[in-house]
C-alpha cells in the first residue's frame, strides 16, 4: 500500500491538470451490465408469493419476504387496544419526522414509533447534502431531467415532478426551521455539483448534512409535543381486509405487544443495508432491515425495481474497522480524483453512483489494477490531498469534519494521504408503490422516503434521498392528516396476514423463517439463534 | 458485513467488570458482539453520527476515565467498559418562531449555564473533541454565533453533560445555539425566496410537463445533450 501511495503522489500534479472524458450512453449501459453487482447472475430470484409474485428481487429480500409472520394470527388478540390516534407514523428518521410535523399542522393527533431512538437513521448518516434548483442558472426542469436521467429514465414522472418542484420549498423550510446550511456571507447557498447532477445545487451543512437536519426536526417534534414511542417497532399493520387501520407494535426492551388503532397509518422505515445483499458492507445504520417493506407487502402493497440496490462508488476499504462506512461523494465534488494502483484516473469522478461503483469493481477485479489491503480487501485511491491544494489549505477540515476525524482516529491525515474505497450497500432504489401523496395499494397507507419506490427510478442521484424523505415526509404527513377527517373508526383485524400464510404454505415455504428482521445478528456464529415467533 | 476477523492476537476487556478474551483489532462495538453481546440499546449508526455508543472506560492501573464512540475506537488491552446509551438531561421546549436571537434565549431556558465553572471536564470528555467548555462561555457572552461554529459536529451523546458539576446540558443548549443562528442571525438566501415564489406561480410547470410527455427517444436525446455548468 505504501508504495502505491508514493505512486499517487507522483502522479498528483499531473492528474490536477488532466481532463477526463464522459462516458457516453453506449460506454455507461456496457459497464453497468458488465460489472454492476445488480447485473450479476444467479444474485435474485422471482417471488413466489404476494402482490408483486413473480418479481425478481435479491435473494436476500426474497427471503424476509418469503417468511412467516412473528404473529400467529389464529390465536392472536386484538381486543385491547393501547393507542387511538388519528395518524400512526412508523419510523424515526427523517420522513418520520416531517410527516409527524406536517400531521400535525394539519390538525391530527400523532404518534410516532420507531425501532431504536428518534433519530437513529440513514437521516442522521447522511453526510454529502440536499439538492434544489434554486439559483439563477437552474430550474426544477433542469433538475428533473438530471433526475430521470440518473435514474436510467425509469422513474414514475408524476414522483419525480414533485421531487424537483417541492426542492426549494422544502430548503426554505429548513432556513425557517433554522438549519444551519452553509452559505456565502450574503446569505446565499453554497452548491457544488454532485454526481449526476448538471448544475451545481448540492446545498449541505458541512458534512453532517442530514444529522443536521435530523436533530433540527426531531428537535422540533419535541417542541411540539408530539407523542413519540422509542423501542418499539412495528412488526404487522392492522387491517380490516381492505383498509389499513392501525398497527402491531412490539417494545424489544420488555417484550410487550401493544396495539395502535389509528385512521391512517404512514410508513417511514427506511431502507435494508443490513441484509447485507450479495455480502455486501453496508453504510446503512443497524435498524436498516426493509421491516416496512414486509409488513406492507403481506398487508397488499405492490413493489418497484426492488431489483435494484445502490453501491455507493466509496465506502472505506480501509482500515478494517471501518470497512463499508461512507466516504461522502461530497470530497468528490470538491475535486478529489479516483486513481488505481499506478496512480491513474481511470474515470470521470462525477458519473452516477451506479456507473462509478461499476467502474472501481472492473478496475480492481478485471483490470487487477486494485490495491489488495492485508486482510483481503481490494480498493481504488480517492486522492483526498487534491482538494486543499486546489481549494486552498484548510479546506477538508473545514468542509469534511466528519471525515477528518473518521480517519485521524485511525491516524490518517486525509489531507495528505489517499483514502482507500470499495463499493458498499447504500441505498434501496426500489421500494412500495405510492402516488404523489404518498397513498399505497391499501387505503389509508401511505409511504414515504427510502421504504418507497418510483421516486429515483434504478439509480438515486446523490442529495436527492435528503430532499425525497422531507418532500415525500410532509405530503403523506399532509394528506394522511386530511383524510384521517374522514375515515371512521376501524375493524382491527389481521386476515391478511392468515392470507399470507395460507399462500406461502400453498407454494411450500417451510415454517422456518420469520420476519421482520429487526436488527441484524452479528454475533459469533456459535452464540446465533434463529428468530422465533414472539407471539 | 462486517467480517469475521481472522485469527489473530487477542486483548483482555472488562465488559461492566466482566472479563473477555477479543480479538486486538476489533473496534469496542464488534468487540461486545464478539463477545456475545446483541444490541438494542447503544448501538445506532455504527459509523459515527448519532451518538448512540458513547462509552466511558479507564485502562488498568490508570485512574484517569477516558471517553470513546464504541463503534470508531479500537479496543485496548486492559479496558474497563461502560457504554452510557442514554443520558437523561433537560430539555427545554421552545416555540422557535418566537424567539430572539439574544444570550438571554439560551440562558433563561437553559440557567445552569451560569454555573459553568470553567472546568473543562466537558471539553474533555467530548468523542468529538468539541471545544464544549468554550461553547458554553460564548453562550454566556452572548456570542451566539460563536457557540453554533463551535458546536457544530456535536452528535449529542450526552457525555459532556454526565460529566458537568454544574449539571449543564450542553448539546441542548448548543441545539438552540445553531438553530438561532441558522434561523435568525445566517442571512437568508434571497435567490431562495425568489425561486419559492417562481414556483408558486407555475412558471416552470409548462416545461417539466413538456419533459414528463416527451418520446423516451427524445428525453434521452435531451440528457445526453445537456449542458453542465462547469
Amino acid at each position: 500500500m505504501a508504495e502505491s501511495i508514493k505512486k499517487v503522489e507522483a502522479t498528483r500534479e499531473f492528474r490536477m491538470k488532466q481532463t477526463m472524458p464522459r462516458l457516453t450512453a453506449a460506454e455507461k449501459s456496457e459497464i453497468l451490465k458488465k460489472f454492476h453487482p445488480d447485473y450479476k447472475g444467479g444474485s435474485t430470484r422471482a417471488l413466489a408469493v404476494g402482490p408483486s409474485k413473480g418479481s425478481k428481487v435479491p435473494h436476500e429480500f426474497a427471503d424476509i419476504f418469503e417468511s412467516y409472520s412473528l404473529i400467529t394470527p389464529e390465536n392472536f388478540n386484538i381486543s385491547k387496544i393501547d393507542f387511538d390516534v388519528d395518524v400512526l407514523i412508523i419510523g424515526g428518521g427523517g420522513a418520520g419526522a416531517a410527516a409527524a410535523l406536517s400531521a400535525q399542522e394539519n390538525g391530527a393527533r400523532v404518534l410516532l414509533a420507531t425501532k431504536l431512538r428518534f433519530g437513529d437513521a440513514n437521516t442522521m448518516m447522511a453526510q454529502g447534502g440536499i439538492q434544489a434548483a434554486d439559483k439563477a442558472n437552474d430550474s426544477p426542469a433542469i433538475h428533473y431531467l438530471d433526475v430521470v436521467g440518473g435514474g436510467g429514465f425509469y422513474n414514475v414522472p408524476e414522483l419525480a415532478r414533485v421531487l424537483v418542484i417541492d426542492a426549494p420549498g422544502i430548503i426554505k423550510w429548513l432556513e425557517s426551521l433554522g438549519v444551519m446550511l452553509d452559505k456565502e456571507k450574503d446569505g446565499s447557498l453554497v452548491g457544488i455539483h454532485g454526481g449526476g447532477t448538471s448544475r451545481k445545487r448540492m446545498h449541505s451543512a458541512r458534512d453532517y448534512s442530514g444529522g443536521e437536519i435530523m436533530k433540527v426536526l426531531r428537535d422540533e417534534v419535541t417542541n411540539r409535543n408530539v407523542e413519540v414511542i422509542e423501542f418499539s417497532p412495528v412488526i404487522e399493520l392492522l387491517t380490516d381486509g381492505r383498509t389499513c387501520t392501525g398497527a402491531v407494535l412490539y417494545n424489544i426492551e420488555t417484550e410487550e405487544i401493544l396495539i395502535v388503532h389509528a385512521k391512517t397509518v404512514i410508513l417511514a422505515t427506511g431502507g435494508s443495508g443490513r441484509l447485507h445483499v450479495q455480502n455486501f458492507p453496508t453504510t446503512n445504520h443497524y435498524g436498516a432491515t426493509a421491516d416496512g417493506l414486509v409488513i406492507a407487502y403481506r398487508a397488499g402493497c405492490r413493489l418497484l425495481y426492488m431489483d435494484t440496490i445502490q453501491y455507493h462508488p466509496t465506502g472505506a476499504a480501509y482500515p478494517e474497522q471501518i470497512l463499508g462506512q461512507l466516504v461522502t461523494e461530497k470530497v468528490r465534488g470538491l475535486g478529489a480524483h479516483l486513481c488505481n494502483r499506478e496512480g491513474n484516473r481511470y474515470i470521470y469522478e462525477l458519473e452516477t453512483r451506479d456507473v462509478e461503483s461499476a467502474a472501481i469493481i472492473r478496475e480492481c477485479l478485471e483490470r487487477n489494477l486494485g490495491v489488495v489491503t492485508p486482510s483481503g480487501q481490494h480498493g481504488v485511491w480517492l486522492d483526498s490531498p487534491v482538494i486543499d491544494i486546489t481549494n486552498g489549505a484548510g479546506t477538508t477540515v473545514k468542509q469534511l469534519p466528519a471525515m477528518y476525524r473518521q480517519y485521524m482516529r485511525f491516524q490518517i491525515d486525509i489531507t495528505k494521504e489517499p483514502i482507500l474505497v470499495y463499493p458498499t450497500q447504500h441505498y434501496q432504489n426500489g421500494g412500495i408503490v405510492i402516488n404523489e401523496s404518498g397513498e399505497t395499494d391499501v387505503e389509508n397507507l401511505y409511504a414515504a422516503g427510502e421504504v418507497s419506490g418510483g421516486v429515483h427510478g434504478r439509480n438515486r442521484l446523490m442529495g436527492n434521498s435528503l430532499l425525497d424523505i422531507l418532500v415525500f415526509g410532509r405530503r403523506a404527513g399532509a394528506a394522511a392528516a386530511k383524510k384521517s377527517k374522514f375515515v371512521p373508526p376501524g375493524r382491527l383485524a389481521i386476515e391478511h396476514v392468515k392470507k399470507y400464510h395460507k399462500e406461502l404454505q400453498e407454494v411450500g415455504v417451510e415454517k422456518v423463517r420469520f420476519s421482520p428482521m429487526m436488527l441484524p445478528d452479528y454475533r459469533r456464529k456459535e452464540q446465533k439463534k434463529s428468530p422465533v415467533p414472539v407471539v | 458485513m462486517d467480517k469475521d476477523m481472522p485469527e489473530q492476537e487477542h486483548v483482555t476487556i472488562y465488559i461492566m467488570g466482566k472479563k473477555y478474551e477479543v480479538p486486538k483489532d476489533l473496534t469496542i462495538m464488534r468487540a461486545l458482539e464478539y463477545a456475545g453481546y446483541r444490541y438494542i440499546r447503544g448501538c445506532g449508526c455504527r459509523g459515527g453520527f448519532c451518538g448512540a455508543c458513547a462509552t466511558v472506560y479507564r485502562k488498568k492501573d490508570d485512574y484517569k476515565l477516558k471517553v470513546a464512540l464504541a463503534c470508531q475506537n479500537v479496543v485496548e488491552d486492559g479496558m474497563y467498559l461502560a457504554q452510557i446509551p442514554f443520558y437523561p438531561a433537560d430539555k427545554a421546549s421552545y416555540e422557535v418562531e418566537k424567539l430572539t436571537p439574544t444570550a438571554d434565549a439560551i440562558l433563561s431556558r437553559y440557567p445552569t449555564i451560569y454555573r459553568c465553572v470553567s472546568c473543562n471536564t466537558c471539553t474533555k470528555s467530548c468523542p468529538q473533541e468539541i471545544q464544549v467548555m468554550d461553547y458554553v462561555q460564548s453562550m454566556l457572552r452572548g456570542d451566539i454565533a460563536k457557540a453554533a461554529d463551535l458546536s457544530f459536529d456535536c452528535i449529542m451523546c450526552g457525555l459532556c453533560a454526565s460529566r458537568c458539576p454544574a449539571e449543564i446540558p450542553q448539546y441542548n443548549a448548543a441545539l438552540l445555539a445553531r438553530r438561532l443562528y441558522g434561523k435568525y442571525i445566517a442571512p437568508p438566501a434571497k435567490h431562495l425566496a425568489d425561486r419559492v415564489q417562481e414556483v408558486a406561480q407555475g412558471k416552470f410547470d409548462a416545461e417539466i410537463e413538456k419533459l414528463m410527455k416527451a418520446e423516451p427517444k427524445t428525453i434521452r436525446e435531451l440528457y445526453d445533450k445537456r449542458d453542465i455548468e462547469p
